[in-house]
């Protein structure tokens, strides 16, 4: 999308930050080498649940091995919610007793270089009294299940519960009743960058100063000061170029706080780089759900009531910040999506397993609920003899009724949600499949159209977070500016980039506000040295938050510098205005650089009386409303199946998407096109297997399969403006929309496809062989 | 992860890479693609990779008697781009092509594939299928082994301690010959969850069917094409196969048949 003119809000700019990039000048925490640093290799746990009976390591290797006895005073990760009943587990940086997952912690091994660190990992011989795995979220719930944590008595962080005491009421009401069960598979988030960390002490500042790929380098901080037990101020975390996140590097993990409690004890810089193999099988893990829902309809297919019963495998521990019940929190308020209906329940159950800690992956919980509601409003079209999206169009929150408070309270601020859905199917022309279906196909192969449309929550703030009570809880969102002597423009944020094109989108705010030229604007982030307190970049927010931060602190300088400006042209501060990076009064005109350079250098010039507050300021933002954006899309899939063999081939691939103003529309398209990369990923291909002894089955590319160039088609993206009513420009959060439709809009097509063999996907990835499977089961 | 501390010898002849590889904990480096990542999650931890790219008459590929030799060095990438002569009207660039990503095509090679036994590999299916011979070499001489025959199982070879797989020598296709092969996988590059390959030389009076990416060596019937002879071999030679194998399997070789003519839709 070409966007408008110029280089302000709405203008699709080229990327600044791509010029280092694509020159491989980047700079990664693989690229950081600092004198006399060593390397660190994790002995991880070979067994998913056991009591650890001996650790033997040989004399010679002692000292550079560390386990947890050696690490006194140094506290487990605990992360925390408020929700009533939840159970906290104490997850210690190096594995103390007993391990719950392969792939735990066990010891932690410096060398000279990695493989001489593995070398010692290998040397070392651990004891176990092994104890049966918990390997699934339902059987984590039977009552024979081993236990986690003992002291739990169950292994269920929480069970929460949305109810309605008219429900049944409500329900009776209608006369087409549809049950169906799914599941969504574990899976691995795959940043082309895994995690990492270089970590010093500075004896002169008495500061651990750590470089860490994460895209919440404040947070890292926080979690590190509770685990060691240090002041923030004696914590310097920096995030360098950062090569994809998702949500996987918002997680503290135990190997940043045993590295940084390494670094305080040694007199020299140490380093784990993550491997591939770590981050698939014990640390990347997201995404598994499992979904019993039921739809109440009447005849024409209008939704009455929804009910579901969903467990989220929360895997052993809670992970910080965002805990074990994210997911299973989120599943029970925007299980209702886009829609309007009179009754819901939903009872989650977040289950502790031996498999490593569930993650938020881009879209969190949206991208399978999603997939259940999706493929229930298809089956209730199927039930009615509808087409699916004279069905949607039935349910879906009409533009007249925005903003729409919705049956689980969610604000929607704007939208129309109908028309997007309107687009969709004339984008990938459902009539024209349609009559292609009836005539079949000259390879055998079945056809079938597959829709889904949602909603996606972004930047949503203090009233959301605090009911849940995890660690961090997200509150006004500052920049702190300061014009330089040169005239350029300082944005210090605390947010991080990794891979939005922040110091590009952010520099067209400034530009937007001030006028200043975008190659002037210096974005400063990645440093809790530099930068002001925030949570960070996750959950859609940094055009909301960051961009409305900037944009606030442009208009402080621009009101600082107006007065300055005023003075030098000699008129009085109502006179001027800022336009294209300069003063502007009736009689002349003085540029920004000019004030600065004056301010700066040449105070002589100035009248005694002048305001001496000076170019530099930190203003704080919050939307009017800080119940988040609600972008929303729909995705129109058109599929191939092979029958024989199972296999889906994506032939086309349509989005509708309205995420308000677009600060820079070819960013957004590149957001949209990479999320639903993922999604058919989540649809198709991903999947992280466990035995029932909770071993990993795959542990690398090889076995964990992403979709590539070959997998992804040309996917057509078309946009709707519906700017939010409450944020700066009225843009919307945007960043995880494209990872949420595919599963349920390429599962549609699937069922579509297969209509006449009765054949309906229960379960993600549809892998050729759970495919075949319910192809032979309808057949007979 | 990062490989075992190993010692590494390149010799620039046949002779002396059999030498280094009578010590124990010597094993062949060739394009090492699949070696490589052996290496680096220590599946593979030896103690000597002896480098065999360096030996010029494991480079050659050149026309033979009644037929192709290629050296055991000779690339996926130099088949597909026709560098060698062709003598399959066209079978082996066709699955050279189809071969995982250009990157490993451009590394990865004939007898690397080979001896690395995987039995998702196409080489073996599609030499098998031809008709091809392994010809290997070590202390005691050169021997010849059928491919069909060379897999003694998934990862094992018909290769002793101290041996070397020289190269392959594959028969020349009567100009009337014509072939199918089908690969599945999950996705383009994967390894395959079954291969279907068809000859049918009716001048050498030779129709042959072989299932490939089995859990073993692939299953080579002899003879006319037919639906129900596949899937009585698949009965009766497919071992553990599953419904979903058994059905994947019979699809590619039906699908191969197809290709090659000697089974209509």
């Amino acid at each position: 999308m070409d966007g408008v003119e110029g280089t302000g809000v709405g203008a699709s700019v080229p990327r600044r930050e791509d010029d280092r990039y694509m020159r491989g000048r980047g700079q990664y925490i693989g690229d950081i080498k600092l004198a006399g640093m060593k390397d660190v290799a994790f002995l991880r746990s070979p067994v998913a649940h056991g009591h650890i009976r001996a650790v033997d390591i040989p004399d010679a290797l002692r000292s550079k091995v560390t386990i947890a006895a050696d690490m006194v005073g140094v506290k487990a990760i605990r992360a925390v919610t408020a929700l009533p009943g939840f159970k906290v587990s104490e997850q210690p940086a190096l594995a103390d007793g007993k391990v719950r997952y392969v792939g735990e912690l066990l010891a932690m091994c410096v060398a000279g270089d990695r493989a001489e660190a593995e070398d010692i990992a290998q040397a070392i011989a651990v004891d176990f009294d092994e104890l049966p795995a918990v390997h699934d979220m339902l059987q984590a719930r039977e009552a024979d299940a081993p236990l986690l944590h003992e002291q739990w008595g169950d292994n269920v962080f929480l069970e929460s519960v949305v109810d309605d005491p008219n429900f049944d009421t409500v329900a009776e009401k209608a006369t087409v009743h549809i049950m169906r069960e799914f599941r969504t598979a574990r899976q691995c988030m795959a940043p082309l960058e895994g995690r990492g960390v270089v970590a010093q002490w500075d004896n002169r500042l008495e500061q651990l100063v750590v470089y860490s790929a994460t895209q919440m380098p404040h947070i890292v901080r926080t979690g590190l000061s509770d685990c060691l037990g240090i002041d923030h101020g004696k914590i310097r975390v920096i995030a360098p170029d950062v090569g994809g996140g998702f949500g996987y590097k918002g997680i503290l993990l135990p190997e940043e706080v045993a590295i940084c409690w390494l670094a305080m004890q040694v007199r020299h810089p140490v380093r784990w780089l993550e491997d591939r193999r770590e981050q698939l099988s014990a640390n990347a893990n997201c995404r598994e759900h499992h979904y019993v829902v039921t739809a109440h309809a009447d005849s024409t297919g209008r939704l009455i009531a929804l009910e579901a019963k969903a467990h989220v495998d929360s895997g052993a521990y809670s992970a910080y910040p965002f805990s074990a019940c994210l997911e299973a929190a989120q599943v029970g308020s925007i299980l209702p999506g886009p829609y309007d209906f009179e009754g819901f329940r939903c009872t989650t159950w977040s289950s502790a397993t031996n498999k490593p800690p569930i993650l938020p992956y881009r879209g969190v919980a949206r991208t399978g609920v999603c997939f259940a509601l999706e493929l229930m409003i298809d089956a209730i079209a199927r039930e009615v003899g509808r087409e699916p999206h004279e069905v949607r169009q039935l349910n879906l929150v009409p533009a007249s009724a925005m903003p729409f408070d919705n049956i689980t309270a969610k604000h929607f601020d704007s939208g129309d949600y109908p028309e997007c859905l309107r687009r969709a199917v004339e984008a990938i022309d459902v009539p024209g499949i349609r009559a292609r279906q009836a005539k079949g196909e000259a390879d055998g192969r079945l056809i079938g159209v597959g829709l889904s449309i949602f909603c996606e929550q972004g930047a949503h703030g203090t009233s959301v977070y605090s009911g849940w009570g995890i660690p961090m809880v997200p509150g006004h969102e500052q920049c702190s500016a300061r014009l330089t002597p040169d005239g350029e423009l300082e944005l210090r944020i605390g947010a991080h980039s990794h891979g939005q094109g922040l110091e590009t989108t952010l520099a067209q705010v400034a530009n937007e506000v001030l006028g200043i030229d975008i190659d002037a604007v210096k974005l400063v982030h990645g440093d809790t040295q530099y930068t002001p307190y925030s949570t960070g970049t996750w959950g859609s927010r940094c055009m909301v938050m960051s961009g409305g931060a900037v944009a606030r602190a442009c208009q402080a300088i621009g009101e600082r510098a107006a007065r300055i400006g005023a003075t030098l042209l000699q008129t009085d501060v109502e006179s001027v205005q800022i336009e294209n990076g300069n003063v502007v009064a009736p009689g002349g005109t003085v540029s920004l650089a000019e004030i600065a350079r004056v301010w700066y250098l040449k105070p002589q010039d100035l009248p005694p009386d002048v305001d001496p507050a000076g170019l530099e300021v930190t203003v704080g933002y919050k939307p009017d409303r800080d119940t988040g954006t609600f972008s929303y899309a729909a995705h129109a899939a058109l599929v191939a199946v092979d029958p024989e063999l199972g296999h889906v081939e994506i032939l086309d691939y349509a989005i509708v998407e309205d995420g308000g103003v677009l600060v820079n529309p070819m960013i957004v398209d590149g957001q949209v096109s990479g999320g639903t990369a993922q999604g058919i990923g989540t649809a198709l291909y991903e999947e992280m297997p466990f035995d029932a002894q909770g071993q990993p089955l795959a542990s690398t590319l090889a076995d964990y399969l992403l979709p590539g160039p070959v997998e992804v088609p040309d996917v057509r993206i078309l946009h709707m403006e519906t700017p939010s009513p409450y944020t700066e420009f009225g843009q919307k959060g945007i960043g995880e929309s494209g990872a949420i439709g595919p599963p349920a809009a390429i599962g549609n097509a699937i069922n579509d496809a297969l209509k006449e063999l009765g054949v309906e996907v229960d379960a993600l990835p549809i892998t050729p062989r759970r495919l075949l499977a319910l192809i032979q089961a309808a057949a007979t | 992860m990062k490989p075992v501390a190993f010692d590494y010898e390149r010799p620039a002849s046949l002779e002396d890479a059999i030498a280094l590889l009578s010590g124990a904990g010597a094993r062949v480096l060739a394009g090492g693609q699949s070696l490589g990542p052996m290496l680096n999650l220590r599946l593979a931890q030896p103690e000597l990779l002896v480098d065999i790219t360096y030996i010029p008459e494991l480079k050659t590929a050149e026309r033979q008697g009644d037929g192709l030799w290629l050296g055991a060095c000779v690339t996926h990438a130099e088949i597909e781009d026709g560098a060698v002569p062709d003598v399959t009207n066209g079978a082996l660039a066709f699955v050279a092509g189809g071969i995982a990503y250009r990157a490993v095509r451009n590394r990865g090679t004939v007898g690397g594939s080979l001896a690395h036994a995987d039995p998702a590999a196409d080489w073996v299916t599609c030499l098998s299928a031809l008709g091809a011979d392994a010809v290997i070499a070590g202390p005691s001489g050169e021997r010849r082994v059928p491919v069909s025959e060379f897999l003694s199982g998934a990862f094992e070879t018909a290769l002793e301690v101290g041996e070397i797989l020289r190269g392959v020598w594959i028969p020349t296709l009567s100009s009337a010959a014509s072939w199918g092969y089908y690969k599945f996988c999950r996705k383009a590059g994967d390894f395959a969850e079954a291969i279907g390959a068809v000859l049918q030389d009716p001048e050498r009076g030779i129709v042959r069917t072989v299932l490939g990416a089995t859990n073993a060596r692939p299953i080579v019937i002899d003879g006319a094409y037919g639906d129900e002879s596949v899937r009585a071999s698949i009965d009766s030679q497919g071992g553990d196969m599953d419904a979903y194998d058994r059905q994947v399997h019979f699809v590619t070789a039906k699908r191969a048949a197809m290709i090659a003519g000697v089974r209509v839709a």
